[in-house]
């Protein structure tokens, strides 16, 4: 209870909240890195994924992909990028290793979504005269909206919470908060940072489920 | 003064022999170390996981709230849950294990959860026909018939937890994430890799352990 009241003292104190090392500052960091990353990894997933899945191919890659990113540890790809050449460049390192984190569940999402679209509609687009791209455009990316979505959700979550661990590399961002905690001794300041942490993560979660919910029919899906 | 030797420690070469000869001991107790956060984590979550799943099974109205917290707990970050058990564990073994065993929470949860939902009617209906009572129904004909996917869960906690292990160097225990922590703060090239391919070769050998355990758990499926 004592380490609460502590925790509730170091989150009300201003100081903590200003500064290049305050809450502010590490907050927009957090926020930039993240959109940063997410941004990117759908621009590098989705036209990967729709193309595979409008084709037909490379399902086998899609899903394994999956798999792999979850046997490796983020905080190792960290530290290997940080060890190469690339180390020297800034943020880089962790930019990149979070993009690559974030590959796996946008394109196993947007490719299950695709295979997932009716032969049969896919059939009638067809037998209507469109062609390849107008069938993607008009039919199979429409309806795999929805698991697309998805797919930019869970990425979106895991992003935030591999971003705290850009600060165990010496980066930026929330888990700042908590490194600095650890090195001060601070147990207040640590658990300050974590519950900060977790509600940013939690707030992303929230705010998707909102979008889905309330979002225009093409988020939502068909009811099956 | 004598000429700095040129092997493949002091080049700091990625691959290198001589760390793994020289190094061996302090490879195995991290590797241990390693093994032993996770299987003891994975065991814990088991051991919560399956009662919360057979309540909310059975008490629909449970459900909900369960699956709900323990989303929750999925969501917060690795970082953030170790730090968040520290007043309560300290730098100790137990915050790790914990935090890995929450996280395998939820996956097991959700996977016996669909597991017994997914036990047909007939087969349920079968048993009480043959006069099975609600216990020996749920041992010999509901928990046998999750069996698939509750392992399909439970390989991804296992996998998951073997990774996130690594965050565990934070406190001190982190099994190869330790060796790691201390490459990167060195700048030990050998170390880092080593220690990141050992795990990647730790989650691999799970995942095919309990696939192994599922095909034996499951001899009806195999025809």
């Amino acid at each position: 209870m004592k380490t609460l009241g502590d925790v509730w003292t170091w989150l009300g104190t201003g100081t903590n909240w200003a500064g290049e090392n305050g809450i502010w500052h590490r907050l927009t960091e957090h926020l930039l890195l993240t959109v940063g990353c997410l941004i990117a990894a759908c621009l590098i997933a989705l036209p990967v994924a729709v193309t595979l899945g409008h084709l037909g191919r490379g399902g086998a890659l899609a899903v394994n992909l999956a798999n792999v990113g979850r046997a490796v540890p983020t905080f190792a790809v960290l530290v290997l990028l940080l060890l190469t050449p690339l180390g020297r460049h800034g943020d880089w390192p962790t930019f990149i290793a979070l993009v690559l984190f974030a590959l796996p569940p946008l394109l196993t999402n947007a490719y299950v979504g695709m295979r997932e679209v009716d032969r049969d509609v896919v059939e009638a687009a067809r037998g209507m005269g469109m062609s390849g791209g107008q069938l993607v455009r008009r039919v199979e990316v429409p309806l795999a909206l929805p698991l697309m979505l998805t797919g930019v959700r869970i990425a979106a979550v895991q992003l935030v919470a591999t971003a705290t661990l850009a600060a165990l590399v010496g980066g930026g961002g929330l888990g700042r908060i908590i490194t600095a905690g650890f090195n001060l001794a601070s147990t207040p300041q640590v658990v300050a940072g974590a519950v900060i942490v977790a509600v940013f993560a939690l707030l992303m979660e929230v705010l998707f489920e909102v979008v889905q919910r309330l979002g225009p029919g093409w988020a939502r899906g068909r009811t099956r | 003064m004598t000429a700095p030797p040129d092997d493949c420690l002091a080049r700091n070469d990625w691959i290198c022999g001589d760390y793994l000869a020289t190094r061996r001991h302090i490879l195995l107790d991290a590797t241990l170390q390693h093994l032993h956060l996770t299987v003891v984590s994975v065991l814990l979550g088991l051991v919560v996981a399956l009662p919360l799943a057979l309540i909310a099974s059975r008490w629909r109205w449970t459900a909900g709230p369960v699956l709900g917290v323990t989303t929750v707990l999925y969501t917060i970050p690795s970082l953030a849950m170790f730090s968040l058990l520290l007043p309560l564990y300290g730098l100790s073994s137990t915050l790790v294990v914990v935090g890995l065993a929450l996280y395998s929470l939820t996956l097991l949860v959700r996977n016996i959860l669909a597991g017994l939902a997914g036990v047909p009617e007939e087969a349920k209906e079968a048993a009480r026909g043959m006069g099975y009572g609600p216990l020996r129904q749920l041992l010999a004909v509901e928990l046998p018939l999750a069996v698939p996917a509750a392992m399909a869960g439970l390989r991804i906690a296992a996998v998951s937890a073997v990774a996130l292990t690594t965050i565990g160097a934070i406190v001190g225990h982190g099994g190869l994430g330790n060796l790691i922590y201390a490459g990167m703060n060195s700048f030990f090239k050998a170390q880092v890799l080593t220690a990141s391919v050992l795990c990647v070769v730790i989650a691999v050998a799970f995942d095919l352990l309990l696939l192994g355990l599922e095909r034996l758990l499951t001899p009806w499926r195999r025809a």
